[in-house]
């Protein structure tokens, strides 16, 4: 079978699709043989969850160069309509109901927002979100069918390693691939500059709005995978806190970035996990560490470049270069 | 027959009237160059034909297909699709995307897939990539830019950059083409090959173009009339020879009392 000229096994889809499967199985393996313990595969589940966020959010901002500072707000829209749906219909139907229904509903407030603070030019988006997600928490918090500021409680969970692979699987995929596509192009293209695209036959708006719809539906999902995995879910989880936490994520890996996102939730992810037992001076350690990070690399991690096999062997042949080079001192 | 009509043409910033009752007209598949003093007001005329400005009053109205349209008052995107594109006075190219991104990304309004093939690459998607990436690299050829198809646009030397957005401008597939200063910039050689290329590309295109430009060899070389701006009106109108000679003009340019000086 050939595509484009190459042979199956030389191209990059297929490629990417092996790597895919290997990090898949190496993980499936590790929990069937009790090496990655519960809670282990907790914060494995976790850096799942904020992969999907980073990666929707980055589409949003740094992709289409829109600021949204609402993003947990759409996650936590997500967890509570999953959970509504979760707890009345039983089984894979009512697991499978529920993330589309979470991914719909905050798609539909993202629609809300967006249409009238992605018409104008300059930062309203970011206002207009940080109080929408603002709204939904203490709507959350107030009315009785979502049990107030205690949330509910005995969610059935459903979510295992194999389900979570595919959604962070699907999730990648479609927006990698809606980014390799003419609206996809689009967006980038508002980034880049407003007026020109304008000019260039592009309806800004409704590109910026199908951004934004696509990034609060994925946000949605992720939040609906959380109200699956954990048993309970409150309000105060999807704080402004939590919107910062995403934000974080997208910067710390590399705006425009689909490969810097997932590498930032993980590397976040695991720094965490491992300051988890300085239960004081955790928080202190992980701004400390921003901090340095973004002293050293102002543009995140991957900048705006993607990781791939040959951008690997250059940085693997730069640093060779560099042992040769201290070697060589040495010996002088 | 005119391609492109602008009838009382006016646009106020509160006080100040940066073009007021601007008459004119470019007849389909000519070359016309708009000229003046710093500051007339031509950059402003031109955000007013593509919409950047929305006009105090008057109307632009744009001939296709043998149907006119009031294209005064529309968005910048919506006069584009009707046929109209531009280039940039300061270069405004996407930066940090390729070459061929950047012309790849001003045919977007012709792409006919939606995004469930945006999503999943479906044989339309397959299809329409093909097509636009051929006619991008045609456009490429005729700059001259085919080799530098995957450089960064920010990369390009100045000059290319100006060709690079004539060739974007060029892959909205325009009936009228206004270029804001593309000569600006260039040394004399450069500028001399930028003049025939763009009589070229009038010629082989069929399209019609409104060119503003201060290098006076480039715009007495190839451009059939001229418009002459000053303080946001037209002072004079018609032949490069007869504006060469025209007495406004010299004053325009000048100041009055050239011959006390």
């Amino acid at each position: 079978m050939k595509i484009s000229g190459k042979t199956l096994g030389q191209s990059a889809a297929f490629r990417k699709l092996v790597g895919a499967l290997v990090i898949y199985a190496v993980i499936q393996i590790l929990l069937a043989t009790g090496l990655l313990s519960d809670y282990y595969f907790a914060t494995i589940v976790t850096i799942g969850i904020n992969v999907i966020l980073a990666v929707s959010l980055n589409l949003i901002t740094g992709f289409t160069g829109q600021f949204s500072l609402g993003h947990a707000g759409f996650m936590s829209i997500g967890a509570y309509f999953c959970a509504f749906i979760t707890l009345r219909v039983e089984g894979i139907p009512g697991f499978l109901l529920g993330i589309l229904v979470g991914g719909c509903a905050a798609a539909l407030v993202g629609v809300l927002v967006g249409l009238p603070t992605l018409r104008l030019r300059g930062d309203y988006l970011a206002i207009a979100t940080l109080g929408m997600a603002e709204i939904i928490r203490i709507i959350f918090q107030n009315i009785k069918i979502t049990n107030g500021a205690a949330g509910l409680s005995n969610l059935p969970q459903y979510v295992n390693w194999p389900w979570l692979f595919l959604f962070i699987a699907a999730v990648v995929a479609l927006t990698v691939n809606f980014l390799h596509s003419s609206p996809g192009r689009a967006c980038i293209a508002i980034r880049e500059d407003e007026i020109a695209a304008e000019a260039m036959g592009i309806n800004t708006t409704r590109y910026k709005v199908t951004a934004f719809i696509i990034g609060a539906f994925c946000a949605g999902v992720a939040g609906a995978l959380y109200a699956t995995y954990f048993p309970r879910i409150k309000p105060d989880t999807f704080g402004f806190m939590k919107s910062v936490d995403i934000l974080v994520i997208v910067v710390f890996g590399g705006l425009g970035s689909i490969t810097g996102s997932i590498l930032g939730a993980i590397v976040l992810g695991l720094i965490s996990m491992f300051l988890s037992s300085y239960t004081e001076l955790r928080m202190v350690l992980y701004a400390l560490l921003l901090v340095i990070i973004m002293i050293f690399r102002p543009q995140g991690l991957m900048g705006s470049r993607e990781l791939s096999l040959a951008l690997m062997k250059r940085a693997g042949d730069h640093l060779m270069g560099l042992f040769r080079k201290k070697e060589k001192e040495g010996r002088v | 027959m005119p391609i492109l009509t602008v009838e009382k043409l006016t646009k106020s910033f509160g006080g100040l009237t940066a073009v007021s009752n601007v008459n004119m007209h470019l007849d389909e598949g000519e070359l016309v160059g708009l000229i003046g003093p710093n500051g007339a007001g031509k950059t402003t005329v031109f955000n007013l034909l593509t919409g950047v400005y929305k006009p105090s009053s008057g109307t632009v109205t744009l001939e296709r297909d043998g149907k006119s349209q009031v294209i005064s008052g529309q968005k910048p995107y919506h006069i584009c699709k009707l046929g109209m594109s531009r280039t940039f006075q300061n270069i405004r190219l996407f930066k940090d995307l390729t070459v061929l991104d950047n012309v790849r990304i001003a045919m977007n309004k012709d792409i006919r897939y939606g995004l469930p093939s945006a999503f999943l690459h479906l044989p339309s998607y397959q299809r329409e990539e093909k097509r636009v990436r051929d006619a991008s690299i045609e456009l490429l050829k005729l700059m001259k830019l085919e080799e530098k198809k995957d450089e960064l646009a920010k990369n390009l030397p100045y000059g290319e950059q100006r060709h690079l957005e004539i060739a974007r401008a060029m892959a909205t597939n325009p009936v009228v083409l206004l270029l804001d200063e593309p000569a600006a910039g260039m040394n004399p050689a450069e500028t001399a090959q930028l003049t025939e290329l763009i009589a070229w590309i009038r010629e082989n295109y069929h399209l019609t173009i409104l060119l503003i430009e201060h290098d006076m060899s480039l715009v007495m070389k190839i451009c059939q009339r001229i418009y002459v701006l000053d303080y946001g009106m037209v002072i004079a109108d018609g032949t490069p020879e007869e504006i060469r000679n025209n007495q406004q003009v010299i004053e325009a340019y000048l100041g009055e009392d050239v011959n006390d000086a």
